[in-house]
């Protein structure tokens, strides 16, 4: 279970202070599907950077099981079990597909697992696990192994920061499918799409860096249509 | 040759006992081994310090190792050694230097290295660096490469230098004919004060013609690197240069292209890229668990080696 607590996060900008997040409470509980949604520039992105990591708070603290994680580092949260995968998912120069998996999975993996790992992001091993993880690769074949990543380290929590992005030679049925065979963690998705908001157990609606409502999607779609009327782009 | 010896011997050249092909092994500026074959001779050169290397027309999927060792101080070695490749003959080569040296004095190895290639021939050659030793003398290696290559023979070329090696210079000049090929790949890290030199000189006068050099070169600590492209295109040609350079620490990279279209045909492209290893390659590698100086080295091995 992950509890947020009066969570605040500004930068300076031009030499004024500008708020990203402003006293965010939150609790989310273990086994359940979480949808973070919101315009653009409402803070969506960096509640959940916030919760790997990956840039510290002004203010507030996150609880993990019961620990303070607040000043903990990004590898720290990792092997405590919090898992990311980004929305742009990050290329590099000589790493090769299978050398990421082999980190992820904390393991030497044999050619079987590694098959076994990218045929449920529906990828064929043979004609990827050699390959460098580059920008030759193409968007849907970088973010398919993004989340073959997370699958494979069977986090207490999984953050998926708009898995749905540059998917669209796959499909997204079988992406909901894969959050919902990951029922035993905990799943926070960023995502602005009706399709993976109709996943949810819980849809958070935040704005201007405050959650405005949290509750089902039916409750949550509503107040979406008057606020968001940017939704739909990429996040802040 | 001792356990010391032997394990240089390994990681310049990947030799456990004698190469089945045709060899030449110098040790401490002396001829330890040799070895020709009925397709590749070596014969030692008559005036001056060196050996040439003979393969003969058609000669196929055949290899020649040509390592150097020196494990005392206070040596100044220069080789000339001449690579005549018959024409449609595919060799593969692996040469390079290893230096220990746990004295005061400077152990320096320049080895001149001229590639005369035949018609439709295909040549590999990998060439290693290692230094090490705890003495306070230098660890030097001098390499200098000429290649002339006929017409639409291929050479691919990889040296990996991966630290411990005080000062290097080293200077690749070569000439293309028609249709011919050549890939460059070096992979360099320098640390401490170390320094290292890189030249690539490229004339490419044949019609269609092509080369690419690729440089990924990590420096650490205040080591100095330089890296200076000069690529001619005098026909119809392709060439490509790509130099990355990962910085850590107080170290410099200095990267010089010169890229010359004599030929209003030619096509010549150059890429570089110096700075620090990216931010979000460090925090996705923290993500999967490592620690920040692990997912560092990982990251360079990855460069360097991947």
């Amino acid at each position: 279970m992950i509890e947020i607590k009066d969570l605040s996060y500004g930068i300076n900008d031009d030499a004024t202070e500008k708020e990203i997040l402003k006293n965010v409470n939150l609790t989310l509980e273990d086994g359940k599907i979480y949808v973070i949604t919101g315009p653009n520039g409402s803070g969506k992105s960096t509640l959940v950077k916030l919760i790997m990591g990956i840039i510290k708070p002004c203010a507030g603290r996150i609880i993990f099981d019961g620990k303070d994680i607040t000043d903990l580092k990004i590898n720290e949260r990792a092997n405590l079990g919090i898992s990311y995968a980004f929305q742009q998912p990050v290329t590099f120069k000589g790493l090769k597909v299978r050398d990421l998996l082999d980190v992820a999975s904390g393991k030497k993996n044999n050619f079987g697992q590694i098959c076994e790992l990218l045929s449920a992001v529906g990828l064929c091993a043979k004609d990827y696990v050699n390959r460098p993880l580059d920008n030759k690769l193409s968007g849907g074949e970088l973010k398919r192994i993004e989340l073959a990543m997370m699958l494979c380290r069977k986090s207490k929590v999984n953050i998926f920061d708009e898995p749905e992005a540059g998917i669209d030679l796959w499909s997204f049925e079988k992406l909901t499918n894969i959050f919902r065979s990951l029922k035993n963690s905990t799943n926070i998705i960023v995502s602005h799409q009706k399709k993976i908001l109709e996943i949810a157990d819980q849809v958070i609606l935040l704005s201007d860096g405050e959650i405005v409502k949290t509750g089902s999607m039916s409750e949550i779609l509503p107040l979406t249509k008057n606020r968001c009327r940017k939704l739909g782009g990429e996040n802040e | 040759m001792n356990s010391l010896e032997q394990a240089l011997l390994e990681k310049v050249a990947d030799l456990h006992t004698v190469p089945s092909g045709a060899y030449n092994i110098r040790k401490n500026g002396q001829l330890y081994d040799r070895g020709s074959t009925k397709e590749i001779e070596i014969r030692q050169k008559k005036n001056k310090s060196g050996i040439d290397i003979i393969v003969k027309k058609g000669v196929k999927n055949k290899s020649i190792h040509i390592p150097v060792i020196i494990t005392v101080g206070g040596i100044n070695d220069l080789v000339y050694n001449d690579f005549y490749i018959g024409d449609d003959s595919d060799v593969f080569i692996v040469a390079g230097c290893g230096i220990h040296n746990k004295t005061c004095h400077d152990s320096i190895h320049n080895g001149v290295h001229s590639f005369h290639i035949g018609k439709n021939a295909k040549v590999k050659y990998v060439e290693r660096h290692i230094g090490e030793g705890d003495g306070s003398g230098g660890k030097i290696l001098n390499p200098i490469t000429n290649i002339y290559m006929k017409e639409n023979s291929v050479m691919e070329i990889e040296t990996t230098q991966l630290g411990g090696v005080s000062s290097t210079v080293r200077k690749t000049i070569a000439t293309l004919g028609d249709g011919a090929t050549l890939h460059v790949q070096e992979n360099l890290l320098t640390e401490d004060s170390q320094t290292a030199k890189t030249h690539f000189k490229v004339n490419l006068t044949g019609k269609n013609s092509s080369v690419e050099v690729v440089s990924h070169s990590v420096a650490k600590g205040k080591s100095h690197q330089e890296f200076l492209s000069d690529i001619i295109g005098k026909n119809e040609c392709f060439g490509h240069v790509e130099c990355d350079g990962i910085l850590l620490d107080e170290a410099r990279i200095v990267s010089t292209p010169m890229i010359d279209a004599a030929d209003s045909r030619a096509s010549l492209v150059h890429e570089a890229a110096i700075g620090k290893i990216a931010g979000d390659e460090l925090i996705k590698l923290m993500t999967l668990g490592l620690s920040e100086s692990e997912a560092e080295d990982m990251i360079i091995k990855g460069f360097l080696l991947g």
